[in-house]
């Protein structure tokens, strides 16, 4: 048995990351699709055209064909925060546990059952009766997204709890403040909208190739049109809510906005990084090496982005470790030692407290100990403070590649919707880069999702549960064969997945009789 | 006066019923073994693959709610049993994965893995995924080879709270005849519901006359192993825990003590068996009787649901530790705190609207019986 070993940690993470992302491949079109096939069915209804119909099926044929994957990956990911992660399922399970389980009672059961009428009631039940089924199926899958992001927007900004020394656990103690979190809100609708960007752009991807083969010209005409529309609003929107996201990031996890842009060192009226290339030379935080060869910045940028003030101050990555700057409410932030020290007295006392419990004799004083520590309690798990620095690298550009082809997105469609009665179909140009579109929404859409998960690390729980804290007592032999296991698994599945896709989309929709 | 200890004996309560209500649609699973013996064609197999594809879902959905509701109401099972018994989750999950994508895929142009894989997918996930199931529930009733130790979290080089005490991670459960009994239980309990489940659903005569016969066949080794472990259990040792020290150690007959002195549940446990029994019966004896699988099924649910709920309540250890009996999981020690089963079980007055939607989607599906020729009609084929 081998604990807190960090090859036991590599492979954990490793492996979590890996399901995440591969679960993360399928949710965005689900969500996103989901609305425009929806659409869709709805303009059949209202209008009674059978091809609005035949247009709709055929995206219900490729959200079934995304769905079941989507499904089977993300069944892992329930499990896996037991299976390797048991001393986190065990130390917040209190509050974590119930999101999942509200997620499952109130949106699968949606989901799953309506999914059932969607696809085979077209002759069972009424019109009406099955595009209210259409529209409740995706009712669920976003219901759904709501629950697994107030989860995973409370890891990032633990509140409404109270740590319990004598169960040694965190305990809900306001359940509406962690389901209306402001993080979660954020989070929910910054990934529920820019999915829908993923699933925009994917119709508009899929119908482009329509028209430069010239076949099925009215339905591609009408997909297009609808994705268009759709994608343009939700990338509107998306700005909004990713600026609201970087407040929020700016607020409760500083350290995750440094990398974001690469900035080690703080200061008021800080710049944005229009375009950089990082300098490889740069070895530690506190070196005096220059971070980047190039840089483009926007003068006070980052400080508007992230504090509506063009003069605010934004702490950097060294900053974050060494303390002393005014954080946003007012207090002045500490040096990593001293957290790190808190954090030790917590853990100390938390034992104390356990053992005086054992042998009756009083423990109150290290209640009080615990209490007064105990936000800084995971630190004390830490040994070093460039353990709190996430991959700058990586985050840094997954941060830069989203926000570009956020930007992207939005003159593609508005492209598209220019054109789309003025010859698009001979349009070669903007149909090839619609095509090229698709595999590039999906990386801006795993890049959202390693900006906010790997540039929350070392935390499982933000300042509250470091990660080697977190894990199962497994062996890394173990966790090293599952994750293999899987990512063989998981990458056949995509490659029948994507083969089926292709499949599917040469046969195209029903043509009219 | 709704107290901690009630609220914990109502979620104790609903895990057992979501067990006992997973149990029952794992008629999916069993179904998904005989494809290639009820079926002797291709039509017929594509018969077997629609009819059971429309519910494939509703046994998944349960299963990631059972999980769910596990986490949430009782988290030190969730971070025990999972991360302890780690093969076998990970085996029962990776079943359950390929099951997944299995039903949509087999059939669509492109399937470069061939309708035959995932057709084998099907059927391990049928067999292996159902006696696995089997097997870690008869670990509520054997023990698992674990300690808790809540003080870990205090020491920074090994803080794990839970520690397995196997290296085989919980396949050592393999070792033990009863798990045994209990995984070929499920496994045979799963076949007979499918061949109930399609006498009462299918139209093709053909395929209901070799359902019926093949229930018989199932019927019998399920009976023989259920009985087998229920008498096994009912005679042997429980884990009973003091109710005033909370000391826990082992009692005679605790398990058999358990349904006497809780006659409701004794009652509603041997229902349980008798209407699993007069499902099975009745329908291989009588030609023309297709509604076993209502009875069968709510047989099911009740038998499964009492024998939890046996683990549980009455001062019993649900997740017993071998090496230390005082590390065996109560629904007392290892229960969420009283504000979260207080908010989950808001939540669950949600159950009755999701039970309506459920028998509506059920009934507007299934008003005549499964005839492969209207699939097509019906908008989506497998």
């Amino acid at each position: 048995m081998e604990i807190l070993n960090t090859s036991l940690m590599d492979w954990s993470r490793l492996q979590f990351a890996m399901t995440a992302m591969y679960h993360w491949l399928f949710v965005p079109l689900t969500l996103g699709l989901g609305i425009i096939m929806a659409i869709m069915e709805s303009m059949y209804v209202r209008t009674g055209d059978e091809q609005w119909k035949r247009t709709a099926k055929f995206w219900m044929n490729i959200f079934g064909i995304n769905f079941a994957i989507g499904v089977a990956t993300g069944l892992i990911l329930e499990f896996q925060f037991g299976t390797n992660w048991s001393n986190y399922s065990w130390f917040v399970g209190d509050i974590f546990g119930a999101p999942l389980a509200i997620e499952a009672i109130i949106a699968f059961f949606m989901e799953a059952t309506f999914i059932s009428i969607m696809f085979f009631g077209w002759d069972r039940v009424s019109k009406k009766a099955h595009l209210a089924a259409t529209w409740l199926t995706i009712l669920g899958a976003t219901i759904s997204a709501w629950w697994i992001l107030v989860a995973n927007g409370w890891m990032q900004y633990p509140v409404g709890m109270e740590f319990n020394p004598d169960t040694a656990r965190n305990e809900m103690v306001d359940f509406f403040k962690i389901a209306l979190s402001p993080v979660a809100v954020d989070k929910f609708l910054h990934s529920v909208i820019s999915s829908w960007i993923l699933g925009s752009v994917f119709v508009v991807g899929v119908s482009a190739w329509y028209m430069l083969k010239k076949r099925n010209k009215i339905f591609a005409r009408q997909s297009m049109k609808v994705a268009a529309i759709f994608g343009l609003v939700a990338s509107v929107i998306t700005l909004f809510t990713g600026h609201n996201s970087a407040h929020q990031v700016a607020e409760k996890q500083p350290m995750k906005l440094a990398v974001m842009e690469g900035l080690y060192e703080g200061s008021n009226g800080a710049e944005i990084i229009a375009f950089a290339i990082p300098n490889p030379n740069k070895e530690s935080y506190n070196d005096d090496t220059d971070p980047y060869l190039v840089k483009i910045a926007i003068p006070k940028g980052l400080s508007l982005l992230a504090f509506m003030d063009a003069d605010a101050f934004v702490p950097g990555i060294k900053d974050i470790i060494d303390g002393g700057y005014t954080m946003p409410d007012g207090k002045t932030a500490i040096s990593f030692e001293e957290k790190q020290a808190k954090g030790k007295i917590a853990i100390q006392a938390l034992a104390n407290y356990r053992l005086a419990k054992e042998k009756g004799e009083d423990a109150e004083q290290y209640r009080n100990l615990i209490k007064e520590n105990y936000a800084y309690f995971g630190y004390g798990y830490l040994d070093s403070p460039e353990q709190l620095i996430p991959n700058i690298d990586i985050v840094f550009w997954a941060f830069h590649f989203m926000v570009y082809l956020g930007s992207f997105f939005i003159l593609l469609f508005a492209a598209i919707l220019f054109f789309l009665n003025r010859n698009l179909e001979n349009r070669k140009w903007l149909l090839w880069l619609s095509i090229i579109s698709i595999p590039l929404v999906y990386i801006a859409s795993q890049s959202g999702w390693i900006v906010a998960e790997v540039g929350r690390q070392p935390w499982a729980i933000q300042d509250v549960l470091p990660l080697q804290a977190a894990l199962s007592a497994l062996s890394s032999t173990s966790v090293m064969t599952t994750f293999f296991v899987f990512l063989v698994l998981f990458t056949i599945l995509l490659v029948a997945e994507v083969k089926i896709m292709i499949g599917q989309i040469k046969k195209g929709p029903e043509e009219s009789k | 006066m709704i107290t901690y200890s009630f609220l914990q004996h109502y979620w104790w309560f609903l895990i057992s019923l979501i067990g006992g209500i997973l149990s029952f649609l794992l008629f999916v699973q069993g179904g998904q073994t005989m494809l290639y013996s009820i079926a002797k064609n291709e039509t017929e197999r594509a018969t077997l693959v629609n009819v059971l594809g429309r519910k494939w879902e509703y046994t998944f959905t349960t299963l990631v709610t059972f999980g769910g509701a596990f986490f949430a109401s009782f988290p030190l099972f969730y971070s025990t049993s999972f991360g302890g018994a780690y093969w076998v989750w990970m085996l029962i999950l990776l079943c359950f994965v390929i099951q997944a994508v299995s039903y949509e895929y087999q059939s669509k142009p492109n399937n470069w893995l061939g309708k035959k894989t995932f057709r084998t997918f099907l059927f391990i996930n049928g067999s292996l995924g159902t006696f696995l199931i089997g097997a870690a529930l008869a670990t509520f009733f054997t023990g698992s080879n674990f300690t808790v130790n809540k003080s870990n979290i205090t020491d920074v080089i090994a803080p794990t709270i839970s520690v397995w005490g196997s290296e085989w991670h919980g396949l050592e459960a393999l070792a033990e005849p009863r798990c045994w009994m209990l995984g070929l239980t499920v496994f045979f309990l799963a076949r007979t519901l499918a061949c109930l489940f399609f006498i009462n659903r299918l139209k093709d005569d053909v395929l209901v006359q070799r359902s019926r016969k093949t229930l018989f066949f199932n019927a019998i080794p399920f009976v023989t192993f259920f009985l087998t472990f229920v008498i096994w259990t009912f005679t042997g040792d429980g884990f009973a825990v003091d109710p005033q020290t909370k000391e826990i150690s082992l009692e005679s007959y605790k398990y058999l003590n358990n349904l006497i002195e809780m006659p409701i549940i004794g009652i509603l446990f041997l229902a349980g068996v008798l209407l699993v029994l007069f499902g099975i019966g009745k329908s291989a004896i009588d030609d023309t009787y297709s509604k076993g699988i209502w009875f069968s099924g709510i047989g099911t649910v009740l038998t499964v649901c009492t024998l939890l709920l046996i683990t549980g309540y009455n001062n019993t250890a649900y997740y017993p530790a071998y090496p230390d009996l005082n590390s065996s999981l109560t629904i007392e020690n290892s229960s969420s705190s009283e504000t979260t089963l207080f908010v989950m079980s808001i939540v669950s007055l949600f159950v009755p609207f999701v039970l309506a939607y459920i028998v509506y989607a059920w009934r507007s599906l299934e008003k005549k019986k499964f005839d492969i020729k209207d699939a097509p009609k019906d908008g989506h084929v497998y």
